[in-house]
């Protein structure tokens, strides 16, 4: 389990590298909140795996609480970005 | 003989997390590249949503499988409900808003089918909203 444990930290440390270099890069802010949504999944993805190979339930509440966060910020900042105006607004 | 078998049951599920932690986190990796990658806001969200959605559950599996204990079994339940029920909206509200900003490469689309559908002056719809 500790070779998995290794192997997967190194495949999750290069994949959260790639998604900060996007974050920095990207050109519209709708590209930064893409990747920010999958930068929070691979922090879920990490406490999961560090949680499966030592055995201990400590961060299970993090995840929820997580998975929870994700979508209230990508939520927020598409909704406040130009362009995205109510249905109703545009209709009338 | 019971006790060999759920040794070697025990040991199953093990590798089987395993496997399941390994995939996990080559498809957050691959997911990343494209990210990365791709030219444009709705192919990067094509991307994006391997880690949210597979890769997530696959670890959450692989952790199941680890811990074996059922009230830890509905708390991950729980989190793999919540990110199936809410990256579709965020991604939905994502793309609508990127398409409607006009920060998507029209080059790039096979079929487009809401430009045609849009208001032609939904650009001025905020100012007539305040």
């Amino acid at each position: 389990m500790n070779a998995v444990l290794v192997v997967c930290v190194g495949v999750l440390g290069v994949a959260a590298l790639l998604l900060v270099t996007r974050i920095s890069m990207g050109p519209t802010m709708l590209d930064r909140v893409v990747a920010l949504d999958v930068l929070v999944a691979v922090i879920i993805c990490a406490l999961a795996l560090e949680a499966a190979v030592h055995r201990h339930t400590t961060t299970l509440s993090i995840l929820v609480v997580l998975s929870l966060l994700g979508f209230v910020g990508s939520v927020s900042v598409a909704r406040f970005s130009p362009g995205s105006d109510d249905v109703e607004a545009e209709g009338s | 003989m019971s006790a060999a078998s759920t040794a070697t049951a025990a040991d199953v599920a093990d590798v089987v997390a395993a496997v399941c932690l390994v995939i996990g986190a080559l498809l957050t990796l691959i997911a990343a590249i494209g990210i990365l990658r791709f030219p444009d806001v709705l192919t990067r969200m094509h991307s994006a949503t391997k880690p949210q959605v597979l890769g997530l559950l696959l670890i959450l599996v692989a952790l199941g499988l680890r811990l074996r204990d059922p009230g830890t079994i509905g708390l991950l339940c729980l989190v793999a409900l919540f990110q199936l029920v809410t990256s579709p909206i965020a991604s939905h509200m994502v793309g609508r808003a990127s398409f409607r900003a006009g920060q998507v490469r029209r080059d790039l689309l096979v079929v487009d089918e809401l430009t045609d559908v849009l208001p032609h002056e939904q650009q001025h719809s905020t100012e007539r909203e305040n």
